[in-house]
């Protein structure tokens, strides 16, 4: 017994010294899951860079369900983390209400939209990524029609499609684009099967070229693009790599940076809106040796000189979470 | 819609419903036996997890199925044991399994592989690859019968041919055989089958070592047939709608058949929305086909089409003597 004492004393020691240092930040992964190769995974590296380069060390949790959001935000709060950096739309309405809590806490949320001073909210112009990689896929396309998968059906995910349904107008105005959702719950995002059949319905209308925004569904969109012996096209991580040859691009979404530089400012970072965009390189596509033989310099000129034009502010690429609608594609 | 659209959604009605329809002839065996077996859903990612990470480590996709197995089996066996043998509730027993099944199977995941929770990629023998019947690249030139049998027919991984010779094996081992017959009995009236000198017992965990086996099928089905890799929950829910098949077949095995296919042709023409629109002329939303398996059980249920009468003894633990 007295062995466990002092076992207890020494581990509440400790823990009362912990928080005594410097206040670590905290990153807080969203339903996909850490590992989903995709978004959440693109903000731990971001963490894991930071990590590696000031030696720090940060706490990190995965939610499991809708019912823990505020109860991990709270936890971290109350422990002293700082900032409390979150991923994922859905964390928008926790945060307003355990934000005002914590006045000295910075909360950081990325995707999400919430109204308090000390939250800083991070956004990406999805549509204008998605642009460039939708011009890539009229341009790799040889039916003319081309594929949206999009994970859960919210308004985040119909911007992406729509910036891609206006980049693949862009090239060919007669292109047919066949936008599909795999469903309205958080399942949505981790359901390769689903995802596959939802590939194979739009092979057999003619689609060549898919676009998965989809989180663990896109795995098996890609997946069976390659089976199938067609293009697919990644999302917010480089996914090249997941099918050597058969991944046009990807859709980079730069969580990663969004993130590293959230916890590079630490304690001193303050509440307000930053929008990361083509301009100061917060989304694009990505390019390695994967899919170099795929695409064509003719193409990349094409993709980057309309990358200089939307980010000089020549080409305005409608964002469907400006008014709920898109001139290019009905859903 | 025309003809080549058609047999395209017939034949993902096949790929949808088998899994399905595996995990319902599972539940069928155990819930005719008087178990409930809410943990289906947990025993199909289980497999689903162990069926693909075993072939990605050895290679082969039938050491896979094999270990897939072995997991629902494992876990049926924790059923069995706190529901049988300890004569706990069935139903928390079902649902402690498929917690178990959705941690363990991301946890284990992780540190074997550390690509977080999910397998590396299936390659080559990794994988149940489609098996092109006899004559099938021959008569597919043929009008109306070739396209059936090319497309439709032929061109299925070898566990979809398994679950569909799996119905009449069903039908036969119910209501045509010895074990059968005290199978169904000791779900309606275990008293009667220990009189009669039977073990009741024994019969309850053969019928879900049996549901095991099924679910662990469907689940390799899933990871390595359908798809080329384990990927968190990637039942999605496929469990519980099996159930509800269960229930909307009045726990037989042919209404079974019919009722996975039905759920299957839903899901199929939830991917093909434009389909449903050439046909019914306006916009229907996906996510009321996504429902319709749902609300038909609850119709089912409700007595507007016909009655379900579940085995009488089903979820009782049995006492012997009292």
């Amino acid at each position: 017994m007295t062995l466990m004492q002092k076992f207890l004393g020494a581990a509440a020691g400790l823990a009362l010294t912990a928080g005594a240092a410097i206040a670590e930040p905290a990153l807080i992964y969203d339903l996909g899951g850490k590992f989903d190769k995709s978004f959440n995974e693109a903000a731990f590296a971001g963490a894991q860079r930071w990590s590696e380069e000031t030696g720090g060390t940060f706490r990190e949790i995965e939610m499991q369900s809708e019912a823990q959001r505020e109860q991990a935000l709270r936890r971290f709060a109350e422990s002293g983390a700082n900032p409390v950096i979150t991923t994922g739309f859905a964390f928008s309405s926790a945060l307003e209400v355990v934000a005002p809590d914590y006045p000295d806490t910075t909360f950081v949320t990325i995707d999400g939209w919430v109204d308090a001073p000390n939250v800083k909210v991070i956004g990406f112009t999805e549509h204008e990524g998605s642009y460039l990689v939708g011009m890539m896929a009229a341009q790799a396309s040889e039916t003319g029609t081309v594929g949206f998968i999009g994970g859960m059906d919210i308004p985040l995910i119909r911007k992406f499609a729509c910036g891609y349904a206006q980049g693949v107008k862009a090239v060919n105005p007669d292109a047919t684009i066949i936008a599909n959702m795999t469903g309205t719950t958080p399942a949505a995002w981790n359901d390769p099967v689903k995802g596959s059949e939802l590939t194979k319905a739009q092979i057999s209308q003619g689609a060549d070229v898919v676009y998965a925004a989809a989180g663990g569904t896109g795995v098996g969109v890609l997946q069976t693009a390659a089976d199938e012996g067609i293009l697919s096209i990644g999302v917010d991580s480089n996914q090249n790599h997941l099918h050597p040859g058969k991944v046009l691009t990807s859709m980079l979404k730069r969580v990663d940076v969004a993130v590293y530089e959230s916890m590079t400012a630490g304690e001193d970072l303050e509440g307000g809106v930053e929008v990361l965009n083509l301009a100061n390189g917060g989304v694009g596509y990505a390019m390695d040796e994967n899919n170099a033989e795929l695409v064509t310099e003719q193409m990349q000129t094409e993709v980057d000189a309309a990358a200089a034009s939307i980010a000089a502010g020549d080409i305005v690429v409608h964002d469907y979470a400006s008014d709920d609608s898109c001139p290019a594609l009905t859903f | 819609m025309d003809f080549l659209t058609l047999i395209q959604l017939l034949d993902s009605t096949v790929r949808l419903a088998t899994p399905l329809l595996l995990a319902c002839l599972a539940g069928l065996f155990s819930e005719r036996a008087g178990i409930f077996d809410i943990g289906l859903e947990g025993k199909m990612l289980a497999a689903a997890f162990f069926s693909a990470a075993i072939a990605s480590v050895t290679g082969s996709v039938w050491l896979g199925l094999a270990a897939g197995i072995a997991a629902s089996m494992l876990l049926s066996a924790l059923h069995g044991f706190a529901s049988i043998t300890f004569r706990g509730n069935q139903l928390i027993s079902g649902v402690a399994i498929n917690f178990l099944a959705a941690g363990l199977t991301v946890l284990i995941a992780q540190s074997w592989f550390q690509q977080g929770g999910r397998t590396p990629s299936l390659m080559g023998g990794g994988r149940f690859t489609p098996i092109t019947l006899p004559f099938a690249d021959a008569v597919a030139d043929v009008p109306f019968i070739g396209p059936i049998y090319a497309e439709l027919i032929s061109g299925h991984s070898i566990l979809v041919y398994i679950a569909f010779a799996a119905v009449p094996l069903t039908w036969f081992i119910l209501f045509r055989t010895r074990f059968g017959l005290r199978l169904r009995a000791v779900g309606e009236n275990p008293a009667a089958v220990d009189t009669a000198g039977v073990s009741v017992v024994g019969l309850r965990y053969a019928a879900i070592g049996i549901c095991s086996v099924l679910c662990g099928i469907a689940g390799a089905y899933l990871s390595t047939a359908l798809q080329a890799g384990f990927v968190k929950d990637m039942s999605a829910g496929r469990g519980y709608i099996a159930l509800a098949a269960l229930i909307f077949a009045k726990w037989r095995p042919w209404y079974a058949l019919y009722a996975t296919l039905l759920f299957g042709l839903f899901g199929a023409l939830e991917t093909r929305p434009d389909v449903i629109t050439s046909l019914t002329g306006m916009r229907v939303q996906g996510q009321l086909l996504g429902a319709l398996p749902y609300i038909m059980t609850v119709i089912i249920l409700a007595g507007f089409v016909g009655r379900a009468t579940p085995p009488r003894a089903g979820g009782e633990p049995y006492v012997k003597e009292r």
